[in-house]
């Protein structure tokens, strides 16, 4: 791993207005320590059956491409042209506006205009017109024409590796394109010749075979919940199941795995089981199909419909109702936006139903997934929950949108609503940089890697100034959001630019302050924290 | 460089019909047979592309949700910006393709000491609207040369911009705001260091062509008179396909205007131009977010192998048994049977 910058030194020379004197075609990428992730191991992609480069790194000079390399992607891109009219589309109709070009996490944060969006989607742009069209062969790079060449494939991998798929581009753009789109087709390209990254794929590996990122075991995912258990009745008295893989029970659960062993998800996953304790839900949660989470996804299209079928052989086995997703970003992208392609039709399942307030999610009833948030808010609604938000009086909180939720789902009100009633301290950062122009944590898209620290705070600086700003004028000392990945990289990004801001879940908070039957009188918080007014007692 | 290729790509096009018509006296071929041409490349061309693009699926649907999904009752939603019935993506994309919204959004980034500042950018989306809306009712100001009678909304149109006449001699409202829009755009690519990055040839160059066509234009109407009656002659004729050489003479400037237009015609559709139509297509725009309420089907969506439950169990039979997780046989043998 390479030093980190200090903050100051990272900022020093960004100007989003200075740009190179070379034209970006001649700008060969500059493979840095700190600013790529590496190479994936030949064995994962052979444990895959995929193709791969064998043992490389993104810095060495030559790649060992195949002879037929650039017919292999020439193919690929003519293939993906047929199959994705999306990426047809936006290679067409881009007037180089610029609308999107200071919209970008990465932009604002490198000042490299290669992460102008606009200038990101241009990298693949650029060959199509190159090697497929008459006026682009004929006027070259007046019309923004180029050939593909090696040192293109490599620029490639590093841009694409440089875009976290979150959309914030796409918001602005007048029509629309999405340059995550065209990133998540590209890294998908790459891969037909085995082209990725050691972060990204392990985590496939591991899901494929075992069932879920870390290759947690069956026994040990038990383990893990009994000791969490453990916590919850030393915190509040109360002894809590939690049921695996329960045969006939109305919901499965699913989260992703970090909430069942990474500090701060683990503080979300206790929220999620007080209440689902609290309010008598016949639920289970399965070791088999124990992530939500999709690593596929950062990768390529049927790495990700591979990882997630095990989901739905769960629900038919089990014979639940419907299914019950927590607290994650990409999961719930996938979740929404493919799921029910991929999976569907679900006539095994039902229409989802809160069993406590009797609603009916009509919103979902098709694919029969409800958010977590969603079934939480309904259940505030009714007046099924008692809080004492006063037991979350120790924390000021802001809340993070994370961008796939957000601006590949749409739920902005339902965790705020949440969040209002469970805590008596809540802030908003500043317009722009919420909601729907919500900023990136910087790390998302498999990009969480530590050898790419720099790229990432880079990339975060932009959600982590909003945070500095709300911390310094209402002193917010918390940020609850509703991602696994953020509650995975938003403490290092805000250890780095906002010391003193945590990273908590909104169920964690919802559990604080749940007023639960024959618990004991609480005097701390889930992570051990004393409660306001209870210093003493702890 | 980007600027001045555009600009000798213009100066090309304008020799052509001076020395066509000037000096060779082609000048059926360009009175007739090359507006033909430019409007069949741009008609045919803008099909094509349709096509094209239309023949490939859109296999997920990808909405962008720009605001609150449907989802409980009582939660305010937002149907221009999440929409989730057909009624709802069509207002999402009359405010897209009217009045720019995704643009009116738009914000500027930029440093104030340490701290990264959004201001509003408007500017933008005002030279778009202001050089669109132009055009298009230049446009339908130029009907009036095609069809006889001349329709009441056509002379009602003529009528009203050129009541806002600007200066003397009259000037159309709509040919002084196309060139402040068409201006703006152009000295934005030229100063703004960002979009002049990014920004080539044929970036500049429609931008150019536009700017000519719409001043050859203006300059027929104060200084160039040409003879209107013999115009009009020609554009019927052209537009009944029953084309005729008018009797009057048609002036030099004429035959420039109207092969840049023929031109521009010609280039629509293969160049980024094609936009206005493209945003039609946008997935992101013109899919209702109902993504868990009615199902999307892709047609090149194929079966994958994954890690099935029976072969996931028996991978950790023992551990499992060891820490009490339940086994289930059963339903390996049920799905054995099936397969
Ligand atoms: S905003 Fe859209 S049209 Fe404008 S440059 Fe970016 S991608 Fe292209
Ligand atoms: S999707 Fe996000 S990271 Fe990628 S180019 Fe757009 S704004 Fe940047």
């Amino acid at each position: 791993m390479s030093k980190l910058p200090k903050p100051d030194e990272l900022l020093k020379d960004l100007d989003l207005h200075k740009t190179p004197e070379k034209h970006w075609m001649d700008i060969a990428p500059e493979f840095k320590p700190g600013k790529f992730c590496y190479a994936v191991e030949p064995q994962v992609m052979e444990d895959l059956g995929r193709p791969h480069l064998g043992k490389w790194q993104p810095y060495d000079e030559k790649w060992p491409l195949p002879d037929d390399w650039k017919e292999r992607i020439l193919k690929g891109i003519r293939d993906r042209m047929e199959r994705f009219r999306s990426f047809k589309l936006f290679m067409d109709i881009c007037v180089r506006c610029g609308a999107c070009a200071d919209k970008c996490h990465y932009f604002l944060g490198s000042g490299d205009p290669k992460n102008m969006p606009v200038l990101r989607a241009e990298l693949i742009r650029s060959i199509i017109k190159g090697e497929f069209s008459f006026f682009g062969k004929l006027f070259g790079r007046m019309a923004g024409a180029r050939p593909l060449t090696e040192e293109v494939l490599k620029e490639w991998f590093y841009y694409f590796y440089q875009c976290t798929e979150c959309r914030r581009c796409s918001v602005f753009c007048p029509y629309g394109i999405d340059t995550a789109e065209v990133t998540i087709i590209m890294r998908d390209l790459l891969h037909e010749l085995g082209i990725a990254t050691d972060w990204a794929m392990k985590p496939v590996r591991f899901s494929h075979f075992i069932g879920n990122h870390i290759g947690l075991q069956p026994h040990t995912i038990k383990e893990n919940i009994e000791f969490l258990l453990g916590d919850i009745a030393e915190i509040t008295g109360l002894n809590i199941e939690v049921p695996i893989n329960k045969k006939g029970a109305e919901i499965l659960f699913v989260t992703p795995s970090a909430d069942f062993f990474a500090d701060p998800g683990i503080y979300t996953f206790m929220g999620y089981v007080l209440l689902f304790h609290h309010i008598g839900l016949d639920y289970t949660i399965s070791t088999y199909a124990s992530e939500g989470g999709n690593f596929g996804f950062f990768n390529a299209v049927e790495l990700a419909k591979k990882l997630h079928a095990k989901i739905y052989e769960e629900a038919r086995r089990l014979k639940v109702k419907w299914i019950l997703g927590g607290e994650c970003g990409h999961m719930w992208r996938v979740w929404h936006q493919y799921h029910n392609t991929w999976f569907g039709p679900f006539n095994y399942m039902d229409i989802p139903r809160s069993p406590i307030t009797g609603t009916v999610f009509e919103h979902a009833k098709d694919n029969k997934i409800v958010h977590i948030c969603e079934f939480t808010a309904d259940l505030i609604a009714h007046g099924k929950l008692k809080f004492d938000p006063s037991r979350n009086d120790h924390v000021i909180v802001t809340f993070h949108d994370s961008c796939n939720t957000s601006r590949g789902m749409g739920i902005f009100e339902e965790p705020r609503f949440i969040l209002k009633n469970v805590c008596n301290n809540f802030v908003e950062m500043p317009e722009n940089t919420i909601r729907e122009k919500t900023f990136c944590c910087g790390s998302g898209s498999g990009l969480n890697a530590d050898e790419y620290m720099e790229m990432r705070m880079r990339g975060g600086f932009p959600r982590a100034n909003a945070v500095q700003y709300v911390n310094q004028k209402y002193g917010v000392n918390t940020m609850a959001c509703i991602c696994a990945i953020d509650r995975a990289v938003l403490p290092t990004l805000m250890k780095y630019w906002v010391p003193g801001v945590e990273i908590a879940g909104v169920h964690e908070l919802v559990g604080n302050a749940l007023i639960m039957e024959g618990e004991k009188e609480r005097t701390t918080d889930l992570r051990y924290r004393p409660l306001k007014g209870m210093e003493e007692e702890v | 460089m980007n600027l001045v290729f555009s600009i000798l790509m213009l100066i090309i096009l304008i020799l052509i019909p001076v020395i066509g018509v000037g000096a060779l006296g082609l000048n059926s071929l360009f009175a007739i047979f090359i507006p033909y041409l430019g409007f069949a490349l741009f008609f045919f061309g803008l099909i094509y592309r349709m096509i094209d693009w239309a023949r490939s699926p859109q296999p997920f649907k990808i909405p962008t949700t720009c605001g609150q999904q449907k989802s409980l009752s009582w939660i305010k939603r937002s149907r221009l910006e999440s929409p989730a019935t057909t009624w709802e993506v069509y207002l999402r994309m009359f405010f897209e393709v009217f009045l720019f919204r995704s643009l009116f959004r738009n914000l500027r980034a930029d440093f104030d000491g340490k701290r990264l500042i959004y201001g509003s950018a408007k500017w933008l989306w005002l030279g778009a609207i202001l050089f669109h809306v132009s055009f298009l009712i230049i446009l339908i100001r130029h009907l009036r040369f095609f069809v006889y009678p001349v329709p009441g909304v056509i002379t009602t149109i003529d009528f009203v911009d050129s009541f806002f006449q600007l200066g003397l001699p009259p000037i159309y409202l709509t040919d002084a705001l196309i060139l402040a829009g068409l201006g703006f755009l152009l000295l934005r690519r030229l100063i703004d260091a960002k979009v002049n990055y990014l920004s080539y040839a044929s970036d500049y160059f429609p931008l150019l062509l536009i700017i000519t066509i719409a001043a050859t234009g203006i300059l027929m109407r104060l200084y160039i008179k040409p003879d209107l009656y013999a115009i009009k002659q020609l554009a019927y004729g052209l537009a009944t396909f029953n084309p005729v050489m008018p009797e009057g003479k048609l002036s030099l400037l004429f035959y420039i205007h109207l092969f840049l237009v023929s031109s521009l015609a010609a280039y629509f559709p293969f160049s980024k131009l094609v936009h206005m139509v493209g945003v039609f297509f946008s997935p992101t725009r013109n899919m209702a977010n109902d993504n868990r309420m009615k199902r999307h089907v892709n047609p090149w969506d194929y079966p994958v192998k994954y890690t099935t439950y029976c072969d996931w169990q028996e991978k950790f039979r023992d551990v499992m048994e060891e820490a009490g997780i339940p086994i289930d046989d059963e339903w390996c043998k049920e799905t054995q049977k099936q397969a």
